[in-house]
C-alpha cells in the first residue's frame, strides 16, 4: 500500500495549496467545516482536477498519471451508482474491468456483500435501495478492485444513527485488515474523533 | 392472459366499428361504388392479391428496401451519433453540416438522387438510409451526451478506459434516446419508401398503389394503404419490445 505525498497542490480556482504526507496504511481523516475545499483535496489525489504542484505514491510521481490508473478507490459524496446495473454487477463493475475470471468475481462480490450484509439486494437496482442501502452498496464497490489508496468523501452523511455506527465499525475493520491508505472527509467530529489515525484540518 | 385478450380486444373494438360504418355508408349512402368500396369488397382484392401472389411480391421488394436502407442508416447515424456525442471536437467540427443538413426533408432528396444514381434499386435505399440517418445521429448523440458525467467519473476510478467506459456506461444509458430515434424512424422509412416507388420504382407497394390509380382500383389502393399502415405499426412495435427487453428491468426495476 502506497505513502502518499501532496506537496503545495493548487488548483486554479483555489486560493490555498494543500501539503500532507500519508503513511503507508494509515487512515487520515481531512477534517473541516462544509465549502472548506476537502473535496478539492481529494480530487487533486485523485487526478480528477488539474493542479500545480506534485503528487506522490512511494515517492514515484503521480502528476502524469490517468485517474483510472492510479489504483485509487473514490467513495464520492454522490455514490454515483450505475442506475443500469444490478447491486451484485455493480459491485462486480471494478472486478470485471480488470479481466478478472467470473469464479473468482463471483466468490469476492459475495464475501463483500456477506460483510456489508447486502447479500439480500443482489439483483435489486440502485433505484430501489433506500439511502443506507446505496451507501453500503458504493461501499462494497469500492472495496472490491482492491485499491491501494481510498479516498472516502463523507460517506457516512445523512443516515441513521444505528446505521452509521454500524457501517463506521465495518469500514475501519476492513480498512485495518486491507491495511489501506485512506483519506476520508469529513465534517462529523465524533467520526473524526472515532475513525482517524490522525487528522488534517482543512 | 385473459387480462391480455381482454384488453386487446377493448382496442380492437373501435376499429371494428369503423370497419361496420364504412361497409353500411358506402352500401347505401354512396351511388358510386367504384371509387368507395366497401370494406367486403376490399377484403375480397385483399384474398385475391395475396392468393395470386402480388401482394407478397410487392411487400417483399418494399421491405428489403426498407431493411437495407434502415439498417445502413441506423449504422452510420449511431456510430457518428456516438462520436459526435463523446468527442467535443468531432461535434464541434461535423455539426454545423449537420445542421444544414437535417431539416432537407428525405423525399426531398429524391430529384437529386435520380440524376445522380439514376433510377434503380438503390433509389430508395438511398432515400431511407437519409430517413434514418439524419434522426439516429441526433437521437444517439442526445442520448450519448445526457449521460450523466459523475457516472464516467465514477467509472473511470474503477479502472476502466475510455472504450470500457463508453461501452459500459454511456452506451447502455443511452439506449432509450437511440430507441426513441429507431421506432420514430421505422415507422418514416416505409412512409418515404412509398414515396420513392410511387415516382421512379416499378415494383413494391409505392408502385402497386400507382398501378391501383391508373386502373382505377380504390379497393387495390385501400389495401395497400392498409398493409403500409400495418408494416409501420409493426416495425414500431419490434423496436418498442426490443427496448423494453433490454432496459425495462433497469427503467421500471418496480415492474
Amino acid at each position: 500500500m502506497p505513502e502518499i505525498k501532496v506537496c503545495d497542490a493548487k488548483p486554479s480556482f483555489v486560493e490555498r495549496s494543500y501539503s500532507l504526507k500519508v503513511d503507508r496504511g494509515e487512515l487520515r481523516v481531512i477534517y473541516g467545516p462544509t465549502g472548506s475545499g476537502k473535496t478539492t483535496l481529494l480530487n487533486i489525489v485523485a487526478g480528477l482536477i488539474a493542479y500545480e504542484g506534485y503528487v506522490f505514491f512511494n515517492d514515484v510521481p503521480m502528476d502524469c498519471v490517468p485517474p483510472q490508473k492510479r489504483n485509487i478507490g473514490y467513495l464520492f459524496q454522490g455514490l454515483h451508482l450505475f442506475p443500469h446495473l444490478s447491486v451484485f454487477n455493480n459491485i462486480a463493475y471494478g472486478l470485471k474491468i480488470k479481466k478478472i475470471p467470473p469464479e473468482k468475481i463471483k466468490e469476492q462480490v459475495d464475501e463483500l456483500m456477506e460483510l456489508f450484509e447486502i447479500t439480500h439486494l443482489e439483483n435489486r437496482y440502485p433505484q430501489n435501495l433506500s439511502g443506507g442501502e446505496k451507501r453500503r452498496v458504493a461501499l462494497a464497490r469500492t472495496f472490491a478492485p482492491r485499491p491501494g489508496v481510498l479516498l472516502m468523501d463523507e460517506p457516512l452523511n445523512s443516515l441513521d444513527e444505528n446505521i452509521v455506527i454500524r457501517l463506521r465499525r465495518q469500514f475501519k475493520r476492513l480498512q485495518r485488515k486491507l491495511i489501506l491508505t485512506t483519506l476520508y472527509v469529513t465534517h462529523d467530529s465524533e467520526e473524526c474523533i472515532e475513525l482517524a489515525d490522525n487528522i488534517y484540518y482543512v | 392472459m385473459a387480462k391480455i385478450i381482454i384488453s386487446y380486444l377493448n382496442t380492437l373494438k373501435p376499429v371494428i366499428l369503423l370497419f361496420i360504418v364504412w361497409e353500411i355508408s358506402s352500401r347505401y349512402f354512396f351511388p358510386d361504388q367504384s371509387l368507395f368500396p366497401p370494406a367486403s369488397q376490399v377484403f375480397k382484392c385483399f384474398c385475391l392479391l395475396v392468393s395470386e401472389g402480388l401482394l407478397f411480391n410487392h411487400v417483399k421488394a418494399s421491405f428489403l428496401r426498407v431493411a437495407a436502407g434502415f439498417f445502413l442508416g441506423a449504422c452510420t447515424g449511431l456510430v457518428l451519433g456516438i462520436a459526435m456525442g463523446w468527442n467535443e471536437v468531432i461535434r464541434s467540427n461535423i455539426s454545423p453540416i449537420i445542421s444544414i443538413l437535417y431539416p432537407i426533408p428525405a423525399i426531398g432528396w429524391l430529384p437529386l438522387f435520380i440524376l445522380w444514381i439514376g433510377i434503380n434499386e438503390l433509389l430508395p435505399v438511398m432515400i431511407v438510409f437519409i430517413c434514418a440517418f439524419f434522426p439516429m445521429l441526433y437521437n444517439t448523440m442526445t442520448g450519448v451526451k445526457s449521460v450523466d458525467l459523475s457516472l464516467v467519473k465514477a467509472s473511470k476510478m474503477l479502472g476502466a478506459s475510455e472504450w470500457q467506459v463508453l461501452t459500459t456506461i454511456v452506451l447502455p444509458l443511452a439506449l432509450p434516446n437511440i430507441f426513441t430515434g429507431l421506432k420514430l424512424e421505422a415507422g418514416m422509412a416505409w412512409r418515404v419508401i412509398i414515396a420513392a416507388e410511387m415516382v421512379a420504382i416499378s415494383t413494391g407497394l409505392g408502385s402497386l398503389l400507382m398501378k391501383g390509380e391508373s386502373l382505377l382500383r380504390v379497393d387495390i389502393i385501400i389495401v395497400c394503404l392498409l398493409i403500409l399502415s400495418l408494416l409501420c405499426f409493426c416495425s414500431e412495435k419490434i423496436f418498442l419490445l426490443i427496448e423494453n427487453k433490454l432496459t425495462s428491468k433497469w427503467r421500471n426495476p418496480d415492474a
